[in-house]
C-alpha cells in the first residue's frame, strides 16, 4: 500500500513539474576562464567572484529574455597552455555561448585563434595592446589598452610645455609593451625621449640607470612597471635628488604602491581607472553612481575591497548580458550585437565598439591623480 | 666623472649584499664541504621576519634585530637537523639536491605565511642622502658595507683565531681525523649551519629597507651570492667578500654604460668565464683548494 501511495505521490509531482520544465527557456552557458589562483591571482580573483556575483544578479532578476545564465568558470592559473585546455573543454564539452577572460595577455594571446576558429565570442579581461589590434572578428576587450595610458600620460605632459623626458621601464610583457607605445607615441605628442633605460622586476636598486638618464638632461621620468620595481625607483629617484616630475602608470595604482614608496610616493602622478577614486569623481559623472553601486554589491558579497580589475569583468559580463538580449543564443547575433555596442557606460569607461576598434574605450577612461599626504589627489 | 662615482657607490652597496651572501656561503663551504643554494632563502626569511618583528609588531629595532637573526639561526638548525641530516647516502650531489628543493619548500611556506605581496621597511637611520662630488650616498649604504665587513671579519676571527673555529675547519678537512683527535664533528655541522644561516639573516636585514621584501626575493639574491663566492674562490672568506664587491661594480658599470638589460646577464657570463679559465676562484691558490 505504502509503496503505491508513494509511487502515485512521485508520479503527480513529475507530472506537476513536467510541463514547468519543458516550458522553461533553455539556460544560456556562458563560460570564464580567469586565473584565479597563482602569480596572476590579483587579477584573476576579483574577476572570477565578480562574474559570479553578476551572474546571481542577472538571475535574480529574471535572467536574459527568460533564460538563466549559467556560468562555467576555469582557472587558468596564469598559465597559457591551461587556458588552452580550458578552452577548448568550454568549446566542446560545455558548448557555451561566449567566454569571458583570461585575465592576462599571453593567456588570451593563446587562445584567441581558438576562439576565432570555434566561431565564439570572447571578452577579454586583459590589457595588452595586441588582443584587438589588429582586430579580430570574434575578440573584444574590456581592459584599458596601454596606448591609452600612455596617451594620457603624454597628454598630461604635454599640458605643462615639457619637451624632453626619460623613460625607465621594467624588464617584463607589462613593462616592454610599455616602452613600445612610450616610444611610439612621443612625437605624436611633441616629445622626445632623451633617454631609455630597463630594470628587472626584482632589482634592488636603480640608481645606475636613473644616474645615466640624469645625465641626459629630461624635464620628467616615465617609470611603466607593477610592483615591487616603480617603488625602488620612486625611492631611487628622490634619493639622487632629481628633482623632475615622476610619472608611474597605471600598473602601480593601488595603495600598496603607496605603502611600499613611502614617503618617496609624493608628488608623483600617474593614470587610473575611475574605480580607485570612485569618491573623489564629480557628481555628475556618469560613471559614478555605476562604480558606487558595484562597489556597493561587492562589499556586501565578499566583504573585500574592489579593484579595477573586478571592473573589466564587471564590464565584461554587462556588455555580453546585453548583447545576449534577443539574440536567441545565436552567436553570430552576439558578435554583431556587440560589434554595434555604443555608449554603453561601464566600470571601467564608455565603450563605443565598432568594426575597426575592439576596445571601444577613449583616454577618458583614466583619470590623471597624484599622489599627496599618502592618498590619491584628482588632478584638474 | 660624477656618473661614475655614482655608479660606484651603487654598486659597491649591492656588492656588499652580494658579499654578505657570498661570505655565509662560503663559511658553509669551507667547514662543510655544502654549497647550500638555499642560503637565499635564509636572507629572505631574515628580511620578511624585520618587516613582521619590527615594522608589524613594533618591537624596538636592536630586539627585533635579534629576534631576526635568531630565527634565522633556528631554521639553518631545523634546515640541518630535517633534510641534511637524513639524507641516507650522504654524497655532495644529494645534499646540494636536497638544498634545492629546501629552497624551494621555504620559498613556498614564505608564501603562505607572508602572502604574495612585497613589504617595505624603513631605513635604519633617517638622514638624508649624503653628496660626494655630486653623486649621492645612502645612509642604509653605509649601514650594508659596514655590516658587511664586520660580518666577514667577525666570521673569519671566529675560524682562524678560535678553538671552536679551528675545531670547524678541522672537521672540514678530514671529519675522521678530526673525530679522532676528539672533536665532536656532528655539532661542528649543525653550528656552521646556524652561524652561516644567521649571516644570511643579517644581510636581508640590512638590505630590507633599500629594497622591497618579498617571499620570492632569496632565488636571485642567493645566485648573485653564489656567483660572487665563485670569482672570489669558494671556501676564502675574503676572496667571496671581494668577489661580491667586484660583481656589484661590474653589474652598475655594466647597468650604466653599456646597456641596463645586460645587468643580470654581466654576473652570470662573469661565473662562467670563472668557471672556465680558473675554476678557483680569482682570489685562491691555483689549485681548487680551500686550505
Amino acid at each position: 500500500m505504502l509503496l503505491r501511495k508513494t509511487t502515485i505521490v512521485v508520479l503527480a509531482i513529475l507530472l506537476c513539474l513536467s510541463p514547468a520544465v519543458l516550458l522553461a527557456k533553455p539556460v544560456y552557458k556562458i563560460g570564464g576562464i580567469f586565473s584565479s589562483t597563482g602569480r596572476a591571482s590579483f587579477l584573476g580573483d576579483p574577476e572570477k567572484k565578480t562574474m559570479e556575483m553578476m551572474v546571481e544578479k542577472i538571475n535574480a532578476a529574471g535572467g536574459i529574455d527568460g533564460h538563466m545564465l549559467q556560468a562555467v568558470i576555469y582557472d587558468s592559473e596564469g598559465d597559457p597552455a591551461k587556458a588552452v585546455s580550458a578552452v577548448n573543454k568550454l568549446i566542446h564539452k560545455d558548448k557555451v555561448l561566449a567566454i569571458i577572460g583570461p585575465s592576462t595577455t599571453p593567456t588570451t594571446l593563446a587562445i584567441v585563434n581558438f576562439v576565432e576558429r570555434a566561431q565564439l565570442p570572447l571578452i577579454s579581461c586583459a590589457a595588452g595592446v595586441k588582443i584587438t589590434s589588429p582586430v579580430k572578428p570574434w575578440v573584444f576587450k574590456t581592459a584599458q589598452s596601454d596606448l591609452l595610458a600612455v596617451a594620457a600620460v603624454y597628454q598630461h605632459i604635454q599640458a605643462r610645455g615639457i619637451k624632453k623626458i626619460g623613460i625607465i621601464t621594467v624588464a617584463n610583457s607589462f613593462g616592454e609593451s610599455g616602452k613600445n607605445q612610450l616610444l611610439a607615441q612621443a612625437p605624436d605628442f611633441g616629445l622626445e625621449v632623451v633617454q631609455a633605460e630597463s630594470f628587472g622586476a626584482k632589482d634592488t636598486d636603480t640608481t645606475a640607470q636613473l644616474t645615466k638618464i640624469k645625465s641626459a638632461a629630461p624635464e620628467a621620468i616615465v617609470c611603466w612597471g607593477t610592483n615591487p620595481g616603480p617603488a625602488v625607483v620612486a625611492k631611487n629617484v628622490k634619493q639622487l635628488k632629481l628633482d623632475i616630475p615622476l610619472y608611474q602608470s597605471h600598473g602601480v595604482a593601488s595603495p600598496k604602491f603607496i605603502e611600499l614608496a613611502g614617503d618617496a610616493a609624493e608628488g608623483i602622478i600617474l593614470p587610473t581607472g575611475k574605480i580607485l577614486v570612485t569618491g573623489l569623481l564629480p557628481e555628475d559623472d556618469v560613471q559614478k553612481k555605476i562604480l558606487e553601486d558595484y562597489q556597493v554589491d561587492y562589499q556586501a558579497k565578499y566583504k573585500g575591497n574592489v579593484s579595477g580589475f573586478g571592473g573589466y569583468a564587471f564590464d565584461a559580463v554587462n556588455l555580453l548580458a546585453k548583447a545576449l538580449k534577443g539574440s536567441n543564443g545565436d552567436k553570430n547575433k552576439i558578435r554583431r550585437a556587440l560589434e554595434s555596442m555604443a555608449h554603453h557606460v561601464g566600470a571601467t569607461g564608455e565603450f563605443n565598439f565598432s568594426a575597426q576598434d575592439h576596445n571601444g574605450l577613449a583616454p577618458s577612461a583614466f583619470v590623471m591623480v597624484e599622489i599627496k599626504g599618502g592618498t590619491w589627489k584628482l588632478i584638474k | 666623472m660624477q656618473e661614475i662615482i655614482q655608479y660606484l657607490f651603487s654598486g659597491i652597496t649591492t656588492g656588499a649584499i652580494y658579499a654578505v651572501i657570498a661570505v655565509g656561503l662560503s663559511m658553509l663551504y669551507s667547514s662543510t664541504e655544502l654549497i647550500n643554494f638555499a642560503h637565499g632563502e635564509f636572507v629572505m626569511l631574515g628580511a620578511m621576519a624585520i618587516v613582521t618583528l619590527w615594522v608589524h609588531m613594533a618591537l624596538p629595532l636592536p630586539l627585533a634585530f635579534a629576534g631576526a637573526v635568531a630565527l634565522g639561526c633556528c631554521m639553518g638548525l631545523l634546515f640541518e637537523r630535517l633534510a641534511i641530516r637524513t639524507a641516507r647516502t650522504p654524497q655532495p650531489i644529494v645534499l646540494v639536491i636536497i638544498t634545492v628543493g629546501a629552497s624551494i619548500f621555504l620559498r613556498g611556506v614564505a608564501m603562505i605565511v607572508w602572502g604574495k605581496d612585497p613589504f617595505s621597511v624603513p631605513a635604519f637611520s633617517r638622514h638624508d642622502s649624503i653628496e660626494i662630488a655630486g653623486a649621492a650616498l645612502l645612509p642604509q649604504s653605509i649601514w650594508i658595507v659596514g655590516a658587511a665587513v664586520l660580518l666577514a671579519g667577525g666570521i673569519h676571527f671566529f675560524l682562524k683565531k678560535t678553538l671552536t673555529g679551528k675545531a670547524m675547519v678541522a672537521c672540514a678537512v678530514n671529519k675522521k681525523a678530526a673525530w679522532l683527535t676528539g672533536i665532536p664533528s656532528e655539532k661542528m655541522g649543525i653550528l656552521a649551519f646556524a652561524v652561516s644561516t644567521g649571516s644570511g639573516a643579517v644581510a636581508g636585514i640590512f638590505i630590507a629597507p633599500i629594497t622591497m621584501s618579498s617571499y620570492d626575493m632569496g632565488t636571485m639574491l642567493g645566485l648573485k651570492g653564489f656567483c660572487a663566492a665563485m670569482i672570489g674562490g669558494l671556501g676564502s672568506l675574503w676572496g667571496a667578500f671581494a668577489g661580491g664587491i667586484l660583481l656589484g661594480v661590474l653589474e652598475s658599470l655594466g647597468a650604466g654604460l653599456i646597456s641596463s638589460g645586460l645587468k643580470d646577464a654581466i654576473a652570470f657570463i662573469l661565473l662562467l668565464l670563472i668557471l672556465y679559465i680558473c675554476p678557483g676562484g680569482l682570489f685562491s691558490a691555483k689549485e681548487a683548494k680551500r686550505f
